[in-house]
């Protein structure tokens, strides 16, 4: 292998047919830049469309209020439905392998946070504890609301790092008392969502808000998390949410637009499958490109044994075994294909990470090709070149020297 | 050293059957200088190239050595080769991209010596036939005299029991072919068998014996003048 007669006599093929070889590079490395940028690209939407989905949580359900559009019972379309402290009741009462279960509810009105001469505009909403998880919240510091919260109806309140920046800056700020709407709120704890629209909020009790902001039970959505349903389960669970709210707001079950559920179980899983088939389709073209790559060195070692018939019967009629004229000539393919590709797979990553900065966006970031991707693809390389060595090299060793050494 | 017995060998190409050896007896012993001379389609290269296990036969049996060689592998076939057989050709049959010591070590690489070691004697070897001065030299840089005589120091570094020769002098002058000849009469003078196919009279006169083959069997054996005077010589001196 490392013998240096062997890689002499390699070198010095490849030395005396430069474009040849070169050309025959080009095609493989071509191969596996397309191959790399491709996975690359698929990878970096895959990240992108995953951290979506990562800023609530992705085996939750989410239930909306909508509107009639079908006649019931002889009322007629139209009517809104509005959810209240019952259906929160309900929903924990008769949906079975539930967790997180949270109401939420938004105060419109005026959003005007102040801590003594800071002030700020963010989004004030009331929830139960469950929403840390539904909404993947991170406590950086604290904790977030708790049962006991809610039913003390204590005027408590988490805030989120954005808020944090802007009335507190550096100052400590758990204790303190923060005036919402000019009602003072003790700060809890800190959070971070990582998704930038959520950031801009401070969550409360929903009971504590219902009582000095709303008044009423009312609230605006209803929302928790499956554990580890199935795709089949969560939508079994989403008919029965359907039934049992059809029958309490008294709309038409198949009233698709009186209420409006989002399975995101259901979605996420579409994704993941979705990004499976794109993976797949990627590799398939990636391969396809790089067979071809290997047609074309096959065909080019064919030429070569076909130019090198002489030399090969001389070395077989002084002592060559099959075995070492195959060697000679899949080890010249091998260091082809193999340095070329590698000449592809730093050109397709170099690229990647030179252009990755600049295109980030929601639906994609961090193209990038890991180390797994580059060991698939070495051990690829290896075997194609093997591949696109093989059937010239058994030609080589089929030389019959008396041909070969014929006089023309 | 050879012994051949009832060697047949047909090629069949197609539909066609050619019968080229057709029961041929030949016993070479070790040390001779033996010339093979015969027409165009006599069937001396077929008989060249089975001696020189570069290919196989029908029937009867061949002797290298005492060892049989039938039914070999091309792996042992590759070994024999290397081992008891040197070969020198018309058109000498040099690498060309490499120079005349890489050339002369090759069999050398094949029997697994370094590259340090086989160049050395590839070396010594350049050195007896007045070529050491030529050893980094490429064989397009050569005389065709020269060349054959890198290709004799190729046939003969792995130290063979007999060495092949076809035409050797074929793409020569005269006045090279006979210092070719006169090295081949020294390497014989060493122990070494020779066999020379050649259609060139003079030069199977240089040699101790010469078999005329005809229509795939031995037509004649004739002792040549050569060796006729050298033993009247000899009987002279006595």
């Amino acid at each position: 292998m490392f013998d240096l007669d062997k890689w002499q006599e390699i070198f010095s093929t490849i030395r005396k047919n430069k474009l040849r070889t070169f050309l025959t590079g080009f095609s493989v490395a071509w191969g596996i830049f397309m191959l790399i940028i491709l996975l690359g690209s698929g990878r970096g939407l895959e990240n992108g469309v995953t951290k979506q989905f990562e800023q609530d949580a992705t085996n939750s359900i989410w239930i909306y209020r909508g509107q009639t559009s079908m006649p019931y019972k002889g009322l007629k379309p139209g009517r809104r439905i509005l959810f209240t402290n019952e259906d929160y009741e309900n929903s924990k009462r008769e949906i079975k392998n539930i967790d997180n279960l949270s109401s939420r509810l938004s105060i419109f009105q005026q959003r005007i946070l102040s801590y003594k001469n800071e002030y700020g505009n963010f989004d004030i909403i009331g929830v139960h504890p469950g929403t840390k998880s539904l909404e993947n919240v991170k406590i950086i510091e604290g904790r977030f609301l708790n049962d006991i919260d809610i039913n003390t109806n204590r005027k408590a309140v988490a805030i989120s790092t954005d808020v944090k920046k802007t009335l507190f800056k550096d100052k400590p700020f758990l204790g303190e008392y923060i005036n919402i709407n000019k009602i003072p709120f003790i700060v809890i704890g800190l959070f971070e969502d990582s998704s930038e629209r959520d950031n801009q909020r401070v969550y409360i009790p929903v009971s504590t808000a219902q009582k000095i902001f709303t008044g009423g039970t009312e609230i605006q959505n209803i929302a928790f998390t499956t554990g580890d349903a199935t795709v089949k389960e969560s939508m079994e669970l989403e008919n029965e949410i359907r039934s049992s709210f059809a029958v309490r707001h008294k709309f038409d079950k198949d009233d698709q637009r009186a209420l409006f559920i989002n399975n995101n179980v259901e979605q996420y899983t579409k994704f993941l499958n979705l990004f499976a088939g794109i993976r797949m389709f990627v590799w398939i073209i990636g391969i396809g490109t790089i067979i071809a790559g290997i047609v074309g060195v096959s065909n080019i070692m064919l030429i070569v044994v076909k130019e090198r018939t002489k030399e090969i019967g001389i070395r077989k009629a002084i002592g060559a075994t099959p075995r070492s004229i195959i060697g000679l000539v899949l080890l010249e393919s091998i260091l082809i294909t193999g340095f070329a590709g590698y000449v592809g797979l730093v050109l397709g990553v170099g690229l990647l990470e030179l252009i990755s900065p600049h295109i980030q966006s929601d639906f994609f970031t961090n193209p990038e090709a890991d180390f797994r991707i580059a060991v698939s693809a070495t051990i690829l390389l290896i075997f194609s070149g093997a591949l696109a060595g093989f059937v010239p090299a058994r030609k080589a060793a089929r030389i019959k020297p008396i041909e070969a050494l014929r006089d023309e | 050293m050879i012994e051949l017995k009832g060697l047949h060998k047909s090629y069949i190409t197609g539909n066609n059957k050619l019968h080229v050896l057709k029961g041929l007896d030949l016993t070479i012993e070790q040390g001779e200088l033996v010339s093979v001379m015969g027409s165009s389609g006599s069937g001396k290269s077929t008989l060249l190239n089975v001696l020189g296990i570069l290919d196989s036969y029908d029937e009867g049996y061949y002797k290298l050595n005492n060892t049989l060689m039938s039914n070999l592998s091309e792996k042992k076939a590759a070994q024999y080769r290397n081992h008891m057989l040197g070969f020198v050709f018309q058109s000498f049959n040099l690498i060309s991209f490499k120079n005349a010591v890489e050339n002369v070590a090759l069999p050398l690489y094949y029997q697994g010596v370094n590259r340090k070691k086989r160049n050395k004697i590839a070396l010594e070897y350049l050195d007896r036939m007045g070529l050491k001065d030529w050893a980094e030299h490429m064989p397009n840089e050569m005389s065709g005299g020269q060349k054959q005589r890198v290709a004799i120091a190729r046939a003969m570094i792995s130290k063979p029991k007999v060495i092949l020769a076809d035409e050797p002098t074929g793409a020569l002058d005269s006045q090279t072919s006979l210092e070719v000849m006169d090295l081949f009469r020294e390497i014989n003078s060493t122990g070494i068998t020779i066999i020379i196919v050649t259609h060139e009279k003079d030069i199977s006169e240089k040699t101790d014996r010469i078999i005329h083959i005809k229509d795939g069997i031995i037509g004649s054996e004739i002792i040549s003048t050569r060796k006729i005077s050298e033993t009247i010589g000899s009987y002279r001196n006595q």
